[in-house]
């Protein structure tokens, strides 16, 4: 029989607000198991827990249950103070009476009437609780950084720079990202690719930084310092370490009609590509949907030309296998489709286009060298709308657009205004907002300067509607300040469309078990305390995968990560998990369900021999799990058919105690 | 289609007794009556003369035997399958249940089993003898000899026939079938049509019939525990007796689960229980369930393929997706 010591805490009046501590303290008193029940005021504080000591010593403890926050809190902290009082930490119990009793309550009866349940039931688990023995799992260093943009290049960078080996995983054929097709960047308008090109180069150049493009994921095994990653190297076509990257090929490849995703589809490239002047790794890429040899056979110009014999028809997508310690999702955003927005006419007429694809426009290396005109006619637009939140803070419009604010739409749009009224003064720049959001450092001051200095005509209120007629557009809007209808004639919209993850972080997410929300951005670990780790060990957030993010708060956070990831690598061997999955060899009917589910691969079968009736000797394939890889996941408990698979700690017996406490 | 005779495999199975290759056969032998067939296994060519049957009431799978019987001997047993024993049989493959090279298996054809109660309801009691045939004769106590249309009397689970085809063996007598269109989800479509109400009514008004004689577990070729959760003292079910009567339920609910995406969906629990409850039909709603939300999957057509319930692909559903699915 255990001896169980009962501590409720009040959390200052977090939990005493709601929940009358000395009635749970008292009510579970006459649990079965419990010697001791009391409550303190803060049980965390270095006065609780030498309570907490003194009582294990005064009154002989086996066993501890913590009424007070949840365990994700505090759980740590309490098993140190069991270890330090000489009782095994895994004989600790937290009952979560904070958040998921006294923070979601009002009425002080119902509160604690819960919070008694709650105390019942971890003393349940208790009584069945054993010590436990962590082993420990050495660490992998090296690191994945997956998706090459700014996020996941300031990642490489810093903790290649730290000595560890990093591999940069990019599905597109050059690192980059959304970064590298910017004109300017906000609010000191420096040059997007003169302060991003200079960092792509690095990542070439560095050592300890592999670089594999158009290439993605394909499966990830393993846990935290030991995972198994699977890397599908999409074929090219161009053998990469012959290709010098002279581009001749991408000059004379006869197939010129290829949409241009790089200046968004505004104009076209050849079938084989380089995607832009400065990319890395500066190889070209031959799009197989296009090229005419690899859907006919017949063509092979660019086999012809290239002086370096790179061009590989026959090439096909080759798969690395390697081992990481950490990973690092970067997977980035994408303007949100404007498919739903009929309103704004966006399929209607070519010159409504979205922020995106002005930053092409006014791109010295973009479809129009630079020179801003209009996508129809090519000519210059006198009067330009710019339609803000685009989908944004649409909570009405769920179904077609997003809930949240996108963040960096006020500050760019006052950008390309600011940009367009510089370089062409006589063109009229109108902006229609809902609100303008400009936190950050020089950033209202930025706008200010669009307002004041270039003359930007900001509306409050949102356009209703853009209609095509002739070479125009009519734009019609309500001003909310003068309360008045709006009918703008003008020659280019431009919508800040919202931003959303990129498609491939959902089905990322759940090869890394890693949490999403839903809007499919990953959730961190803590949202203040751990914003750069996600709740999944192992697993680190850069960029806009963890929500829209700017330039510099993405290159900070890309750096937090690092810090993280450096600090996980710098260790030789981490402290496991004792809650690990045991079988019963005894009931064992060896139907490999539990190896089929294990993500870890921890289990293994083999034939052992065991005594049968009448002395005589059986052989049975039965499983064994091996705990320093097991992470105590439990798919294999639920995967048995016969329950010989059970989980220390969180075994199926604790459980239905636990259930059976609750429902009393 | 030439018919396999009981002679044709009494002369397969001395053949092979003969030459060596196994040294037992797994068949069938007459019970109390002539409609009641056990399985049995045989060691030599004489008794399999004398008491060897074959015929409508062959339904015994013996996929499930070969886990007991593949350890008694270093040599071979020979095992006849019908198509859809051939199912249990990969599917115990597939959980490593038995030694597949201590095998010898034989797909016999199978034109449907006869349900005798069906028979019962048309010639009453005091059954005599049947014979087996297209027309089977009945003979009974008090009427002489009755002609029966055998395809009136199938059982249900031969009405809804989902294979003619063997999905394993050595050797293969008679021709080979196909898998069949079979309508066999529409009583489960009826029952997923009931009100919550209706449909507990209908479970409580079956099962509350249930004499836990564990017949159903013990014939169930995917029920091969070492040791049953209801026979494990440490499973907390041990043995219970049912406290109230949804507690009756349980045991069935219970197993319905540990079955699910390994049932072939053979319909021995149904033909085994004693007080006549359709237990196929749970089985089958989870089978029809997995199909909707993981595309079809029929366990045991492959040895060691990957049931949905144990896989996970990227085109998974999510589950609140299954949840609306199963709304609509």
């Amino acid at each position: 029989m255990q001896r169980i010591g009962v501590f409720v805490c009040w959390c200052g009046s977090n939990i005493a607000g709601t929940v009358d501590v000395a009635k749970v303290a008292e009510a579970l008193k006459s649990e079965p198991g419990v010697v001791l029940s009391t409550n303190y005021q803060y049980m965390c504080s270095q006065a609780g827990q030498e309570m907490i000591k003194e009582a294990v010593k005064e009154h002989k403890l086996t066993g501890l249950v913590i009424c007070s926050c949840s365990p994700r809190m505090h759980e740590a902290t309490f098993r140190k103070t069991a270890a330090a009082a000489g009782i095994n930490p895994y004989m600790v119990e937290i009952a979560n009476i904070r958040e998921q009793c006294s923070w979601i309550h009002k009425d002080m009866e119902e509160g604690t009437e819960k919070a008694i349940v709650l105390g019942r039931t971890a003393i349940a688990k208790v009584n069945l609780n054993a010590p436990l023995t962590p082993g420990e799992s050495p660490v992998t260093k090296r690191a994945l950084v997956i998706g090459g943009g700014i996020a996941g290049i300031q990642t490489a960078l810093d903790i290649a720079d730290a000595g560890f080996y990093v591999d940069i995983v990019e599905k597109k054929p050059t690192i980059g990202g959304k970064m590298a097709q910017l004109d300017k960047t906000f609010p000191t308008l420096d040059c997007a690719a003169c302060i991003l090109t200079p960092k792509m180069v690095d990542v070439a150049q560095h050592e300890r930084i592999r670089i594999f493009s158009y290439s993605e994921v394909e499966s990830v095994k393993g846990f935290v310092g030991n995972f198994d990653v699977t890397i599908r190297k999409k074929a090219r076509y161009v053998k990469e370490d012959v290709c010098t990257g002279c581009g001749l090929c991408t000059e004379k490849c006869p197939q010129k009609k290829v949409p241009n995703e790089f200046n968004l589809g505004m104009d076209n490239r050849r079938a084989i590509y380089i995607p832009f002047a400065q990319a890395v790794p500066k190889v070209a890429t031959i799009d197989a949907d296009y090229c005419t040899m690899l859907k006919t056979g017949k063509c092979g110009v660019c086999s012809k030309v290239c002086t370096a014999k790179a061009i590989d028809y026959t090439q096909k997508d080759e798969f690395i296998e390697e081992k990481y310690g950490a990973i690092v999702a970067a997977t980035g955003f994408n303007p949100i489709s404007m498919d739903k927005f009929d309103e704004f006419a966006y399929s209607q007429s070519k010159d409504v286009i979205t922020s995106l694809e002005f930053e092409r426009l006014m791109n010295a290396a973009g479809p129009t060298a630079g020179k801003l005109l209009r996508p129809s006619d090519g000519v210059h637009p006198h009067k330009i709308v710019f339609v803000q939140c685009v989908g944004s803070r649409c909570a009405s419009c769920a179904e077609k657009g997003k809930e949240y604010c996108s963040k960096i739409c006020c500050m760019y749009t006052a950008k390309h205004a600011m940009l367009t009224r510089d370089k062409y003064p006589d063109t009229d720049v109108t902006v229609f907002y809902i609100d303008v959001r400009t936190p950050g450092k020089q950033f209202d001051e930025f706008y200010r300067r669009a307002v004041e200095e270039y003359g930007v005509h900001y509306i409050k209120g949102m356009v209703g509607k853009v209609s095509p007629e002739g070479n125009k557009l009519i734009v019609q809007g309500s001003d909310l300040i003068a309360n008045k209808q709006l009918k703008i004639e003008a020659d280019l919209v431009v919508l800040a469309a919202a931003i959303e993850p990129d498609k491939s972080a959902r089905p990322l997410a759940t090869m890394l078990t890693a949490s999403m929300d839903t809007n499919d951005f990953f959730t961190e670990a803590h949202p203040k305390l751990r914003p750069v780790e996600s709740p999944t060990a192992g697993i680190f957030l850069s960029g806009a995968c963890q929500g829209p993010k700017d330039i510099p708060e993405t290159v900070s956070q890309a750096g937090a990560a690092a810090a993280k990831v450096i600090g996980l690598l710098a260790k030789d061997k981490l402290t496991g998990n004792p809650c690990v999955a045991h079988s019963d060899e005894m009931m064992c009917n060896g139907c490999s369900s539990c190896e089929k589910v294990c993500p870890y691969g921890a289990i293994t079968y083999s034939d052992k021999e065991f005594r049968g009736p009448n002395r005589t000797t059986l052989i049975r394939r039965v499983a064994s799990v091996n705990e320093a890889i097991c992470q105590g996941c439990g798919c294999c408990t639920v995967a048995c058919p016969s329950g010989a698979m059970d989980l220390k700690g969180f075994a199926s017996k604790q459980i239905m105690a636990e259930v059976d406490a609750i429902c009393k | 289609m030439q018919k396999v005779t009981r002679e044709m495999l009494i002369e397969k199975a001395s053949a092979l007794l003969a030459e060596g290759k196994v040294d037992r056969v797994l068949g069938w032998k007459n019970g109390e009556f002539s409609y009641d067939v056990t399985p049995f296994v045989f060691t030599d060519v004489e008794s399999m003369k004398k008491d060897f049957v074959f015929g409508d009431f062959a339904f015994a799978n013996f996929s499930k035997y070969l886990i007991k019987e593949t350890k008694k001997s270093e040599n071979k047993v020979l095992v006849f399958l019908k198509p859809c024993d051939t199912y249990s049989f990969n599917q115990l493959l597939t959980e490593h249940r038995f030694n597949r090279e201590k095998v010898y298996a034989v797909g016999i054809p199978c034109d449907g089993m006869v349900d005798v109660s069906k028979i019962k309801e048309i010639v009453g009691d005091g059954i005599i003898s049947v014979e087996s045939g297209d027309l089977i004769k009945v003979e009974t106590l008090y009427d002489g000899v009755k002609e029966i249309a055998k395809k009136d009397v199938l059982a249900e689970r031969c009405v809804n026939c989902k294979s003619k085809k063997h999905v394993a063996y050595d050797e293969l007598m008679g021709e080979e079938g196909e898998i069949l269109d079979s309508n066999r989800f529409d009583e489960v479509a009826k029952l997923e049509a009931m009100t919550a109400d209706e449909r507990y009514a209908f479970w409580q008004n079956e099962l509350s019939r249930c004499i836990r004689c564990n017949a159903c577990r013990d014939v169930c070729p995917a029920c091969t525990c070492e040791k049953c959760v209801f026979g494990n003292p440490n499973s907390g079910v041990e043995n219970k007796a049912a406290s109230n009567s949804f507690e009756e339920k349980m045991f069935h609910i219970i197993r319905a689960f540990h079955v699910a995406g390994r049932c072939t969906d053979c319909g021995e629990c149904s033909r085994v229980c004693p007080q006549n409850i359709p237990l196929h039909l749970l089985n089958r709603k989870f089978i029809k369930d997995i199909n909707a939300f993981y595309g079809d999957y029929q366990a045991g057509e492959e040895v060691g393929s990957r049931a949905p319930l144990t896989n996970y692909t990227k085109e998974d559903l999510e589950p609140s997706e299954a949840v609306n699915k199963e709304e609509n």
